[in-house]
């Protein structure tokens, strides 16, 4: 401790209007019980970096590493009439929509943008977990549908980073609604010819599972993420035995043929651009048709 | 033997009494019961009418689960000529609990589409409690497919608790089917009419539930979650079912009121099991006229009208 710490850092953080990051965050591995500081699990992307595992990452965090140079044009919220219902459990809906505001700065829980992963322009639709569960309702269906519309307007790809417990019970039937409502946003964007990609992610279950999250070109998975329709407490009490091993995890899924692949958060960036160039007819990396480390310099249509 | 709700008993007690009389009328025929049966009746009829008039959202999901309500089969059974349903998904299994197939309506080629929950407990087992599995969807997006294809007109009847959530279920993809399902139904380019005639349970009923006309039968609900359900998850306790009915809105005058549904089909007073043919009839005429209101549009109309149905849904709130 000295002057610097003390009186110049804070003084600078608060000219540059930057928030004060308590420097003794630890974060242990669900898995293995190891400590992270969370820096470095910030700079390795949430993921554990000996074990592996991966952390539910911020939707923002998520777009900003995804797109090339972490720049992209966020995509606005659209404004959705709020708690119809005017519905109440434990505590008042516009009670939990606003204490979820302020915690995650958000308006709802999706987050969106348009931008370029690996030089393809794509957009891409993140949800919030912390934003009550990620859950499906009047704003996130609204803020879907137009990312879609986006997306077609500007004639590229969607790629969206389902996490989620499934439909907002606090809009009742309204968020039910969102499923037919982002399915046709879905077939929209197909029928346009654009690509559709569905990166499932920790965890995507209930009416997200059974809508947009299960309607991809192509699924991906990050490894070790919960995916299902009906939730593990309910089927142990339907059928009253125990849950297979690995029961609803990415892998499970993989091998019961649901998604097309597990794949590693660090990869992801490169897969999806690989994925991309290939369905939208784009010429593959200049580097790799040069004999770069594959050697699999194919002949490529260069109809872009 | 008629099956009574708790808060039937006044309805119930009426009943019981007039029985007796009857009873002893037969047994005794000097006994002059007819005046005091008929007294009863009128109170039984002036008891129902006061208490249907004003059920409790909760009253109303037992209503819609009522064991003796009338379900799919009874109004294939009445609606349609030469029904011919067709099973299998072609790829696993057949599952009982979706019904589909061709079938006459009024004379007109239709197909027809909908979750059945049996009505005795081997009839129950048979239909997995009108519970789907994928293979149930993927039978319906079949039949949808082909409905498309031959261009016949799809009516669909929903009566569901939710899909069927089990191992085998989740293994071969419950939430995919769904999703295909309600794609399919939202793409076909024919009319479709969608009467949730007891129970609309979430994404189990959603699949096959994207009408460009969607009613209700008055005392049928159509949630996203099972009261039940939402008890438990929300104040963790599903005890409190009756007050997450209540604040869910799952009644037909709420949904109507959301415009999620189009319109509501009156119940007899007492609800559809008291009469079956009234509702079945009734029913019957709400899908001729919405059909007849839809025979003039072409397919690519009837998908974009359908479409666009559903990305307004909630705009105008």
């Amino acid at each position: 401790m000295n002057w610097i710490t003390n009186y110049v850092r804070p003084k600078i953080n608060s000219m540059l209007g930057r928030r004060e990051v308590p420097e003794n965050l630890w974060i242990k591995c669900p898995e293995t019980g190891e400590m992270v500081f969370h820096r470095d699990l910030e700079e390795n992307k949430w993921v554990i970096p000996q074990s592996g595992f991966h952390m539910k990452m911020p939707a923002k965090a998520r777009l900003k590493d995804l797109f090339d140079g972490g720049i992209y044009e966020a995509l606005p919220q659209p404004k959705v009439a709020q708690d119809p219902l005017k519905f109440r459990d434990s505590k008042k809906y516009v009670d939990r929509l606003r204490d979820s505001r302020t915690k995650t700065e958000l308006e709802d829980t999706i987050v969106a943008g348009l931008g370029r992963v690996q030089g393809v322009k794509l957009v891409a639709v993140v949800h919030e977990f912390n934003f009550i569960g990620g859950s499906l309702g009047m704003a996130a269906g609204e803020a879907i549908i137009k990312a879609f519309e986006k997306a077609i307007a500007e004639k590229c790809p969607l790629v969206i980073f389902p996490a989620s417990g499934g439909a907002r019970m606090q809009e009742g039937i309204l968020s039910l609604m969102q499923l037919p409502r982002t399915t046709v946003a879905v077939n929209l964007l197909k029928e346009a010819g654009l690509p559709y990609i569905v990166v499932l992610t920790n965890p995507t279950t209930g009416g997200v599972t059974a809508s947009y999250a299960m309607l991809g070109d192509i699924h991906m998975a990050e490894p070790g993420a919960e995916i299902g329709f009906a939730g593990k407490r309910v089927i142990e009490q339907t059928l009253r035995e125990k849950l297979p091993e690995g029961f609803q995890t990415s892998e499970y899924l993989l091998e019961h043929g649901m998604v097309d692949m597990v794949v590693k958060r660090h990869d992801l960036p490169a897969t999806l651009a690989r994925v991309l160039k290939i369905l939208m007819k784009k010429p593959a990396e200049a580097s790799k048709l040069n004999g770069g480390t594959q050697p699999a310099a194919l002949p490529v249509a260069a109809s872009a | 033997m008629h099956n009574y709700l708790d808060f039937e008993k006044p309805i119930s007690d009426l009943e019981g009494k007039i029985l007796e009389l009857k009873k002893l009328a037969g047994e005794d025929e000097s006994v002059n019961t007819s005046d005091e049966i008929e007294r009863l009746e009128t109170r039984v009829r002036d008891a129902m009418v006061e208490i249907y008039s004003k059920l409790t959202p909760w009253q109303k999901t037992q209503v819609a689960r009522h064991p003796q309500r009338p379900h799919f089969l009874d109004y294939a059974a009445e609606l349609f000529t030469e029904f011919t349903p067709l099973a299998g998904d072609r790829n696993f299994a057949n599952d009982d609990a979706i019904q589909a197939g061709l079938a006459r309506f009024r004379g007109m080629p239709v197909a027809v589409l909908g979750q059945e929950k049996g009505n005795d407990t081997k009839s129950r087992i048979k239909h997995n409690f009108g519970s789907p599995r994928p293979e149930g969807y993927r039978k319906a997006i079949r039949v949808m497919e082909m409905a498309d294809r031959f261009s016949l007109p799809l009516i669909t009847l929903v009566d569901t608790a939710g899909a069927y959530p089990g191992v085998g279920a989740e293994e071969r993809g419950q939430a995919e089917a769904i999703a295909r399902s309600t794609e399919m139904c939202l793409n076909v380019r024919v009319p479709i009419v969608t009467v949730v005639i007891g129970e609309g349970g979430s994404g189990g009923a959603i699949a096959i539930a994207t009408g460009n006309r969607v009613y209700m039968l008055e005392h049928a609900i159509y949630s996203v979650i099972s009261p039940e359900g939402a008890a438990s998850i929300l104040w963790r306790d599903s005890t409190r079912a009756k007050e997450a009915a209540s604040n869910m809105k799952i009644t037909s005058e709420d949904l109507k009121a959301l415009g999620v549904i189009d319109g509501i089909i009156p119940e007899p007073v007492g609800g559809a099991h008291r009469d079956p043919n009234a509702v079945i009839s009734r029913t019957g005429t709400v899908i001729a006229d919405a059909l007849k209101e839809l025979s003039g549009r072409n397919g690519d109309q009837l998908r974009t009208d359908r479409r666009q149905k559903y990305l307004n849904i909630g705009r105008n709130l």
